[in-house]
């Protein structure tokens, strides 16, 4: 045979118990072609644009899930940060009925999620730009499956202030208005945000991409782990030959199935992002191949280590199997959809603080964690700004999604269901940096920006 | 000349009837058997793995893999249909 008993059984044994899939196939679609200055018409573009390609997206997913027994769990749109396309029909009640359009869009397909109701303000905001932050609430509150983004601060740019001032407050009437103040969960606040993103809620499609564009997001902690199980005793650096050796494996399956779903489409092969995404499936945790490393409980020290490791090799071992890799590729962390960040949370194994620094070394950023609704805006402001400025300063990308919950405090939990999972609320330092936030204002970009 | 190579694998607990189930209904669908390997693993479990050509094929790949999924149900066995391509992808450099 062309290939041994073994391998066969392996990649059996990682799709049938370890829960490997392809997370999501995302395609990303520019519109702003669809512009009209007829806002009915203008609708209508964007309606048909999205339902017919996202239509296509799920026959030919489901057509590859068949032909080579992989599961492909999620399939979405990103779109055009809708403030661009939205410059000359500046009013709130269109951007909320642009929203539901898409969300239309979205339902009518199958789409669960569609990504890109957002604004690049890393600098400064247009008229449009601010419009949309006003009417997020509403947005957010009112609709199902929009997304939505902001990149408030880049390596280049530095950090705008003007806006992380704007999102306590935002976040707080989000979270009043929505059931169980799951709007929240809809809405990341990045810096140094990625352009071809496959995963929600960040998704978007940039400005330098073509009109379509196919992203995938792999997935496998549950493949990571029983590796790492079966190999208790080695040292650091055999444990990142041997993740290496299977990220690369569950890799290529996400570039075989990209590259096929995309030549099926019709459409270009965007990027495969080799992100290690947690679900709260039993077995599918990032914070449990860390516990399988030797660490009690994530948060514990030598969690930082850990998930530098980890980090190192999942990336080592993608970049050898693909030759599109982009997005955030890394591994996420999100509180509320890991069974073994919940369970760390709640044995007081892991704080904010302790998350904060794991993100200096892990993909993202603070994700998916609940906080007390009382909390002020502006320690919710900071809590942001302290997280996005480890990404402008270390050149990589850090985002927030926070959720503060009306009613609940530390200790408390919070359930969402499905893919969001159940936030233990996390308790926040109570003293405030009220007067330096005031301040507003742009950090000035590091001089690690200036490579001219 | 030109073949489609699809891998049949069965995992689960060792029985009667297996190979005569699955090469019985690939009979009966025009579907050639190119290689079989079976084995029960360190860990106990039970595989086998028929290598098919379903070049020409009486049944499309999906319907296949959908009647193969009643028969698994029917032995009590886990059954995946696979593409050749994705073991060569995950495989080999």
């Amino acid at each position: 045979m062309s290939v041994t008993l073994e391998e066969i059984y392996e990649t059996a044994g990682m799709i049938l118990y370890q829960n490997l899939d392809i997370r999501t196939t995302t395609l990303g679609v520019n519109l702003k072609d669809c512009v009209d200055s007829d806002f009915e018409k203008f609708k209508e573009n964007v309606y048909t644009r999205i339902s017919s390609l996202a239509g296509r997206l799920v026959v030919e997913a489901k057509k590859l899930e068949r032909k080579y027994g992989v599961p492909i769990v999620n399939k979405r749109i990103s779109i055009t940060p809708v403030s661009l396309i939205m410059e000359t029909h500046c009013a709130a009640e269109k951007f909320l009925g642009m929203a539901q359009t898409l969300d239309r869009a979205a339902r009518d397909a199958g789409i669960d999620f569609i990504g890109g109701f957002g604004a690049l303000v890393q600098k400064g905001m247009t008229r449009s730009d601010r419009m949309l932050i006003d009417v997020l609430p509403e947005v957010l509150s009112k609709t199902e499956r929009v997304c939505s983004f902001l990149n408030v601060g880049s390596t280049v740019a530095g950090l705008n202030l003007d806006a992380v001032n704007l999102l306590g407050a935002m976040l707080k009437r989000t979270a009043e208005i929505s059931e169980n103040a799951v709007g929240c969960a809809k809405f990341v606040v990045f810096a140094n945000a990625p352009e071809d993103n496959p995963f929600m809620a960040g998704a978007f499609h940039g400005v330098g991409e073509g009109d379509v564009a196919l992203n995938i997001g792999i997935s496998g902690p549950g493949v990571v782990k029983s590796v790492v199980e079966k190999n208790r005793d080695c040292d650091l650096t055999k444990l990142s030959e041997i993740i290496k050796r299977t990220v690369f494996k569950i890799t290529r399956a996400g570039e075989l199935i990209g590259r096929e779903l995309a030549a099926a489409l019709d459409i270009p092969f965007g990027i495969v992002d080799i992100s290690l995404a947690s679900t709260t499936a039993a077995g599918d945790s990032v914070a449990n191949v860390m516990e399988a490393f030797g660490i009690e409980k994530i948060g514990a020290h030598g969690s930082t280590l850990a998930v530098a490791l980890l980090m190192n090799a999942v990336k080592k071992g993608g970049a050898m199997a693909s030759g599109n890799v982009g997005g955030l590729s890394g591994t996420f962390i999100p509180v509320s959809e890991d069974s073994g960040m919940i369970a760390a949370v709640e044995a007081g194994a892991l704080g904010l603080d302790k998350l904060e620094a794991l993100t200096a070394v892990c993909s993202v950023g603070l994700d998916m964690f609940a906080i007390p609704g009382d909390v002020p805006e502006e320690t919710i402001n900071a809590i942001i700004a302290d997280e996005l400025v480890i990404g402008i300063i270390n050149n990589k990308t850090t985002g927030v999604r926070v959720i503060p919950v009306p009613g609940k405090k530390a200790g408390d939990r919070v359930v969402f269901g499905g893919l969001l999972g159940t936030a233990p609320v996390m308790a926040v330092n109570p003293f405030s940096a009220k007067e330096f936030m005031r301040r507003g204002g742009r950090l000035p970009a590091p001089i690690t920006s200036m490579r001219n | 000349m030109d073949k489609e190579l699809v891998f049949i694998t069965v995992i689960g607990k060792d029985r009667k009837g297996i190979v005569a189930t699955i090469s019985g209904f690939l009979y009966k669908n025009d579907i050639n058997i190119v290689d079989i390997s079976q084995r029960v693993m360190t860990d106990g479990y039970f595989v086998m793995t028929t290598m098919v050509d379903v070049k020409d094929a009486g049944i499309p790949m999906e319907e296949m893999a959908k009647q193969l999924d009643a028969i698994g149900d029917e032995l009590g066995m886990k059954i995946q249909v696979q593409h050749e391509n994705l073991f060569k992808m995950m495989h080999r450099v």
